[in-house]
């Protein structure tokens, strides 16, 4: 029996295209100009931040008008993550937050830095860390991180809808 | 729903975290082989074959049903694989029974698996979204956040998770195919165990597993000639919503909401805490057992977490949920779906042995998967529909 091979090892790895769609192109572009610009529903009026599709998942329509919403927004819901993992780009411990940004419907998952993870809180207001302007892509990663402002924390009730 | 349809066969592989002894195709056949000994049946009475995995991204092998056709004992049949991410095992199994109810064929072999050590879930679901930051730390990353949020809204002690955890580790010791045979665990015990994704504790996640998990599905005639204990399927529903859009609620997703309202109309339960007597849920990690007792019409919404501390899912609860350990003790993700719908009709079947409950005339079987945005239920009863 230990002379049979029973695993070998076969790796395998590809670099993809990804098609954004037309719709998704105002928030790339605002993404390279330092800016967040979600989509609003032309019928439940809600902002989508990012609009990732182009369309409203409740209402089944195309997203309408562009709406930069704010750089500053709440933390909604977090973990600590502390687990090391295959392909993991961040030093653990770190929190992974859903931050709503002011002005927007949904929350999105970012970093949380300059801050201790157990010192985070649901509500606790923040703002985003931006890479040097030579560096940014049509990506999220333009922004290194959030970090508190130091602002009272949003009331619960406030984001409790965002849960 | 036109033909009446039962479970007449069931069959699992012992489920490890390395099965470096079979292939994929060794362990598939392995649930296959003992589920149609438990049909009385061999694979030339098998009219089609429904398979579901969980993404093959997860084991690093695209469409393992092309080689898997004679382990499957597919040669010269139909077969269909379901794709629904982590509910996958659930879906395929209705799509199985609808393959019967629908008067299409009469014996149908339907099959879940995973052999997770063969590739790397924890990289697979943590593959970075395009134009997004890549934060992403595995399943455990996604859901914590939203079990935060239950935490906060339902105002449940912390205990509540561990609590969980004890109980389906606890049971698992009682289900011989279990992956995880840990008797000594203890509140205290759990409660020291270390925070993986905060509020997320070790004890309080799923294992990865290699396993199988194979059903033999059977028509109204074929069922009743078949001398042996049988469970038959009193209603399906499978519902589906996107990953992240403005407003959902993430605790208790609409589609979760909707697709259990649909089953119990379906199988005209009223008060479903009342009328199921044995329960085996998709609980990757522990507090999702109190969300989804909310979710499902179980509890009261907030109410979840006190039935957990009242000790009414525990085996001699007033409603036993996950008896066979559940996904905190086994989890093959694409055959976990399926051990769910399994495990609720050996129960009904009479043949869940040292982790049965008593005299269980319907039984619930419930999986999800996703970002908690697939829904795929069953009520399985002793009697016809």
């Amino acid at each position: 029996m230990s002379d049979d091979v029973l695993r070998i090892r076969t790796p395998i790895g590809i670099k993809y295209q990804y098609s954004a769609g037309p719709r998704v192109s105002s928030h790339l572009i605002g993404l390279m100009e330092g800016r967040f610009v979600g989509k609003r529903c032309p019928s439940c009026h809600l902002v989508y931040m990012p609009p990732r599709n182009g369309t409203c998942a409740k209402c089944g329509c195309l997203l309408g008008e562009d709406v930069e919403v704010g750089q500053r927004g709440t933390i909604t819901t977090f973990c600590v993550v502390n687990v090391p993992f295959l392909g993991q780009t961040i030093k653990i411990p770190y929190v992974a937050a859903t931050i709503l940004l002011d002005g927007a419907d949904m929350g999105m998952q970012h970093l949380i830095q300059e801050v201790e993870a157990t010192e985070v809180r649901m509500g606790m207001r923040v703002e985003p860390v931006w890479r040097p302007r030579e560096e940014w892509q049509p990506s999220m990663e333009n922004v290194l991180y959030f970090r508190p402002t130091g602002e009272p924390d949003a009331p619960y009730e406030s984001y409790a809808g965002q849960l | 729903m036109a033909e009446r349809c039962a479970v007449i066969g069931v069959g699992q592989t012992q489920h490890t975290s390395c099965r470096a002894d079979v292939s994929i195709a060794g362990l598939v056949r392995e649930a296959v082989d003992r589920a149609l000994a438990s049909a009385h049946m061999t694979m030339a009475d098998i009219d089609a074959i429904v398979i579901g995995k969980a993404p093959d991204m997860l084991e690093g092998v695209m469409m393992p049903e092309l080689w898997l056709v004679d382990a499957l004992a597919a040669a010269g049949k139909p077969v269909f694989r379901v794709h629904t991410a982590g509910s996958v095992g659930g879906s395929t199994a209705i799509v199985a029974a609808q393959h019967v109810t629908s008067g299409v064929h009469k014996r149908v072999l339907t099959v879940g698996f995973e052999k997770q050590s063969d590739g790397n879930a924890m990289w697979a679901l943590s593959v970075p979204m395009p134009f997004g930051m890549p934060v992403h730390a595995g399943a455990g990353g996604y859901f914590s956040p939203i079990i935060r949020s239950y935490i906060k809204r339902s105002g449940a002690p912390a205990h509540i998770g561990c609590m969980v955890a004890v109980k389906d580790r606890t049971n698992a010791c009682k289900n011989p195919y279990a992956h995880l045979h840990e008797p000594d665990w203890t509140l205290e015990k759990a409660m020291a165990s270390p925070m993986l994704w905060d509020p997320v504790r070790m004890v309080e996640t799923c294992p990865s597993s290699d396993g199988a998990m194979a059903l033999v599905l059977a028509s109204e005639d074929v069922a009743d000639a078949h001398d042996g204990p049988k469970a038959w399927v009193h209603a399906t529903a499978m519902r589906s919503e996107p990953t992240a859009f403005a407003g959902r609620n993430q605790v208790s997703p609409k589609a979760s909401e909707d697709c259990a309202a649909d089953l119990w109309r379906k199988a005209g339960i009223t008060s479903p805490i009342d009328e199921i007597d044995a329960v085996e849920m998709y609980v990757p990690f522990a507090w999702f057992e109190p969300m989804w007792l909310e979710s499902l019409g179980f509890a009261p919404k907030d109410h979840g977490w006190r039935f957990v501390e009242d000790g009414i899912t525990e085996m001699t609860g007033r409603l036993p949920v996950n008896c066979s350990g559940g996904v905190l003790s086994s989890n093959p993700i694409g055959a976990s779906g399926m051990l769910r719908f399994g495990e609720a009709a050996m129960q009904v079947m009479g043949i869940a042995g040292e982790h049965q409950v008593d005299s269980v005339r319907k039984a619930f079987g419930h999986a999800y998967g996703g970002g908690s945005q697939f829904f795929a239920m069953w009520v399985v009863g002793a009697n016809k529909p």
